[in-house]
């Protein structure tokens, strides 16, 4: 019969063999990644106040990782792991942006103001939360 | 089996070693920052970092399994996130 190794490469589980275009995809994939990652660790040093760190690494961090997940789906091919990279993509845009909306409510409840002389848009209503009422 | 070139292998791990630095600088802010919800915005990019962190490692090692492993990482560290947001102003976690 076939040996294991076979059937886990047909699998979709096991090394593929990697072509220099492709290789070169992955490389320009997980810099492009690594350099995101990079600057959503800078905005999270260096910003001044809560929601200026949430904008910088809500965004940032979530293509970087994004993009060395396409690095993953380009390196493993598009069977067992590359379609699990794809999940995971769609799995971060899902609750990344959750997340962030998340901690700046919880934020803003507990009364954390805005940086310098920031202030809501003329007009806008200001709540304490949207649902204050329901605790 | 595997042909794998030089410079791919040698991204990686330039990858690996430069994410795995912005992991631990992310831990400044989760140590020093002035308020809570600064603390849970160091998790939550602690937990993305480690997320790719783990696709990385998928690729060095060339083993897919890792890619599942970074899924169940994102799992967790949503719920988490959460979690922990839900505490800061509600002071409960599961209430009747």
């Amino acid at each position: 019969m076939t040996d294991p190794a076979t059937l886990l490469a047909a699998a979709g589980d096991g090394a593929p063999t990697v072509g220099p275009l492709r290789a070169g995809l992955v490389v320009l994939l997980v810099a492009i990644g690594s350099f995101f990652l990079l600057v959503g660790t800078v905005g999270l040093l260096r910003l001044p106040n809560v929601y200026n760190r949430l904008h910088a690494t809500s965004k940032a961090t979530t293509l970087g990782a994004a993009s060395v997940f396409l690095a993953g789906f380009v390196f493993f091919g598009p069977g067992g792991a590359g379609l699990t990279c794809l999940l995971g993509i769609a799995f971060l845009f899902l609750t990344a942006p959750t997340g962030g909306h998340v901690i700046s409510r919880a934020a803003h409840r507990m009364g954390i103001d805005f940086h310098g002389s920031a202030s809501w848009p003329l007009g806008a209503k200001e709540t304490d939360g949207e649902d204050s009422a329901d605790d | 089996m595997t042909e794998t070139p030089e410079f791919l292998a040698l991204a990686v791990q330039v990858g690996l070693a430069l994410t795995s630095a912005l992991t631990l600088l992310a831990g400044y802010r989760v140590i020093r920052g002035p308020t809570t919800p600064d603390r849970v915005i160091g998790l939550d990019t602690i937990a993305t970092n480690v997320v790719a962190i783990a696709v990385l490692f998928a690729l060095a090692t060339e083993q897919g399994l890792f890619v599942t492993v970074s899924l169940v990482l994102a799992i967790i560290g949503f719920i988490s996130t959460i979690a922990v947001a839900r505490y800061v102003t509600e002071g409960d976690l599961i209430e009747p």
